[in-house]
Formats: structure tokens, C-alpha cells, sequence
């Protein structure tokens, strides 16, 4: 059986140690801070915040705190706020230890694409350019092919990039792969998955 | 000199004209100089170019000005809140440039600074590259951002002083700081005015010498994603 999306969260979080601060991106990513359990983890919410609390208790939302996807949270004990220039100037200095993002496309380089699709309406990259250049980890959670089947592990990404040769490692439903010297290295296979099922549903070329 | 005035359409009154470049404040709704873009509304200005993170919702925040089409270009890093933004976009009545949002705030402070450009690694090898400098540094490919110079800049603080020292509260700073920074006159729109003295001059987020003008005002402060969780799970 493939992992689920709860799963995938879960695997993703055990690539997370203590001490680190983190970037999650928005859907599957978000569900990590679920699976973190005792880990020091400091989240970091690239609007302007370090230390990111969960969902606030209904009525006890506050319009001046909110996530980079604009939903309600609050914050903990840990938690610091700073201007938006001063929070990519972390982002950008190298300061996060790691981000794990979505993302519709990776190739057998690290390139990614997650923000663009031509012809369907832009909304914007926000900040995740910013944080796929200047992170020091770059981990991507994502299905391993898309609703009709195809492969989202290529050998060159298709649509416009995020970044070029940015990504470490992709966390899929069917197992982890690194990207290395020459394409993706099999790290992990999900329980019940096989290897060529792995190979098969990947385009980009697999070292051993 | 006097910097307190008594409501957003005198603060802005010499201060806007036509085919102004203002820098906004705020990240969604959150933060945003919602009364300022309420005056700016009614001073009818037009042919204005904006660099703010996003583009407000239809009827709140920068989307009153694309509903009126007194906002000729946008410089934003993520716009897809706002479906009147998208129908003049998509028409061509508007202009958009998609920046990064690390390297908008970026342009914003180094403008602020006196700092014409700056090399970054974010957009390398994207669509935000294409037509711009690129050098590299220890071996690393950077490319040329320039800074935001703009006519007005407008913000939303929690609290200042008469003197312009603004404090701003939680994640509503964001955008506010770097903006505020990079505008040749700068409007601040707060909560709260105190007499100075009663703000710790340790605990100032920005010294009134980026702030021309500020007004007291309430603000409506709309919340974009309203999430919450029950009681029972914590």
C-alpha cells in the first residue's frame, strides 16, 4: 500500500531534528507539524514569524496573527515576530534549516516547479522562490505521478521552474528518493510498494 | 513639526497625484492602511502603480481601487485572492510584475536604504531572471534586483507617539516596515496615538524619521482564513 497523505507528513517529519527551524509549505507539508512529536522544532511563518502555534480556539482568533496562508494561529512561549524584509533575510542568509514544500514537477537535477502552470491562471510564487534558493534543505512532498497517471519525477521539469537544482530529497506516497550525481537514488520504499513499482512510475533516471 | 492629522483624507492631501509609485504595507488583509486606500479611493487619483505583497479581495484593501480602475500596475508576489484583479489583468488593463516576495521586501529596504540594487540567488534560472544581470560570486550565480524607490509610501502600525515612533503588533508588521522605509513621504495609520514618553524607546519596531504623517482611526481589521479548533482536541 502506498502512504497516505498522513503518512507522507509522518515520514517527512523524521527528516526534521531537534533544534532545527523549519519552513513548511502550504497542504501535505502543513500536516508535518502533526508528527514532530518531542523534536525542538521552531516553525517558521515567512510573513514575520518565528515559533508558530496552532489554530486558535473558536472565538480567540486575532486578525493580526496569521500564517503565511493567511489562516488564524497563535503563538507559544518561543515565538518571535519581525518585518517581512527581516524574515527573508533568514530565509535568504541560510538560517532555515530545512523547507518542505509541494510541488507539481522535480527532475532528475533538483529542479522544481510548483508555482505556474501556463495558460491556467497565475496566482503568484509568493515566497516560495525565496525559500528554495536560500534554505539550507529543500524537502518535497508531493504524489509520485499526478490524476492522470503521469510521472511528477522527470528528467527535466516541464513547466516554469521555482528553482534550478534546488531540491535534496522527495518524500512521495510510494517511498523517498535523494537527488544525487546523475539523477534520483532510491533512500526508502513505502511498506507494500516494490521497487519496480517505483521504477516504473518514475520518469527520471534512477542510480543505484 | 507637526506630524498628527486628523483623518486619511487630510494626511493625503498634497501628498498623491496621478501616476504616483506607492509601496503599501500588510501580507492579505493582515496589516493593511485600509483607511489610506479608503482616501486614496476618494481623492479619485489615477494611473497608480502599487508595490504591495497582494492585491487585496474584491471589496477590501487595494481590490476598492481596481473595482474604481485607479491602479494602473501592481508589483506583487501573489495575487490570487482577488477575482476583479484577475478580470483586468486578463483584459490588459492592468499591468502586473510578479516579484518574489523576499525579493519585494528586499527592494523595499534597500530602497529605503539608499541602496539602488542588489544580487540575490532567488529566481536563478526562472522567468524572474530572464533580462537581468546575472554575476557570479564564490562560485554561485546571483542575478541584479533594484530597489524601490516610491513617491508614498502608506502603513497600518498598532500604536505611535506624535513623533512618528511606530510599534506594530504580532504578524501585522510585515510588509509595513520595508515599505514604510522606501516611500519619499511616508503616511502611517494606526490605532492608537500616545503622547510621546509613554512608548520604551527600547521597543520601537520603527523610528519616527521614516514617518511624515499619522493618523488615529478604527480599523475594521478583516480576517482572510478563519481557522480555529475545538476545544475538546487540545
Amino acid at each position: 500500500m502506498p502512504w497516505d497523505r498522513n503518512q507522507m507528513a509522518a515520514r517527512a517529519a523524521q527528516e526534521l531534528e531537534d533544534g532545527m527551524y523549519v519552513n513548511l509549505g502550504i497542504g501535505i507539508p502543513t500536516l508535518v507539524a502533526n508528527y514532530v512529536g518531542d523534536k525542538d522544532i521552531t516553525l517558521q511563518s515567512e510573513n514575520g514569524m518565528l515559533g508558530m502555534g496552532p489554530f486558535p480556539f473558536e472565538g480567540e482568533e486575532d486578525a493580526d496573527l496569521i500564517n503565511a496562508g493567511k489562516q488564524t494561529i497563535t503563538e507559544l512561549s518561543r515565538t518571535s515576530y519581525f518585518d517581512s524584509a527581516t524574515s527573508f533575510a533568514m530565509i535568504r542568509g541560510g538560517k532555515i534549516a530545512a523547507a518542505v514544500l509541494g510541488a507539481m514537477e522535480v527532475d532528475e537535477e533538483g529542479d522544481l516547479a510548483n508555482w505556474m502552470i501556463p495558460g491556467v491562471l497565475v496566482k503568484g510564487m509568493g515566497g516560495a522562490m525565496d525559500l528554495v534558493a536560500g534554505v539550507r534543505r529543500v524537502i518535497v512532498v508531493m504524489d509520485h505521478t499526478n490524476k492522470h497517471g503521469k510521472s511528477k519525477l522527470l528528467k527535466k521539469c516541464t513547466l516554469p521552474l521555482t528553482g534550478k537544482k534546488v531540491v535534496n530529497r522527495i518524500i512521495t506516497n510510494l517511498g523517498v528518493l535523494d537527488v544525487v550525481d546523475g539523477g534520483l537514488k532510491i533512500i526508502e520504499i513505502a511498506e507494500g510498494v516494490n521497487e519496480d513499482e517505483i521504477r516504473a512510475a518514475t520518469e527520471a533516471n534512477i542510480v543505484n | 513639526m507637526k506630524k498628527v492629522y486628523a483623518n486619511a483624507s487630510e494626511a493625503l492631501d498634497g501628498a498623491i497625484s496621478d501616476g504616483m509609485t506607492i509601496a503599501a504595507g500588510g501580507f492579505g488583509l493582515c496589516g493593511i492602511p485600509e483607511l489610506l486606500l479608503e482616501a486614496i479611493k476618494d481623492s479619485g487619483a489615477q494611473d497608480l502603480t502599487f508595490a504591495s505583497n497582494n492585491a487585496g479581495i474584491d471589496d477590501f484593501g487595494i481590490g476598492i481601487l481596481l473595482q474604481t480602475k485607479q491602479v494602473k500596475k501592481m508589483i506583487s508576489s501573489y495575487v490570487g485572492e482577488n477575482a476583479e484583479f484577475m478580470r483586468q489583468y486578463l483584459s490588459g488593463e492592468l499591468e502586473l510584475e510578479f516579484n518574489p516576495q523576499g525579493t519585494l521586501a528586499e527592494r523595499m529596504r534597500a530602497g529605503g536604504a539608499g541602496i539602488p540594487g542588489f544580487y540575490t540567488k532567488t529566481g536563478v534560472g526562472t522567468v524572474i531572471a530572464e533580462g537581468k544581470e546575472h554575476k557570479d560570486f564564490n562560485g554561485e550565480t546571483y542575478i541584479l534586483e533594484e530597489g524601490i524607490f516610491a513617491d508614498l509610501a502608506i502603513v497600518k502600525a498598532w500604536k505611535a507617539d506624535d513623533t512618528g515612533n511606530l510599534i506594530f503588533r504580532k504578524t501585522a508588521r510585515n510588509f509595513n516596515v520595508p515599505a514604510a522605509t522606501c516611500g519619499k513621504i511616508c503616511i502611517a495609520e494606526v490605532e492608537e496615538i500616545v503622547p510621546r514618553g509613554s512608548l520604551d524607546p527600547d521597543a520601537i519596531h520603527l523610528p519616527g524619521i521614516y514617518v511624515h504623517r499619522i493618523i488615529q482611526g478604527k480599523h475594521e481589521k478583516r480576517i482572510e482564513q478563519r481557522t480555529t479548533r475545538k476545544k475538546e482536541e487540545a
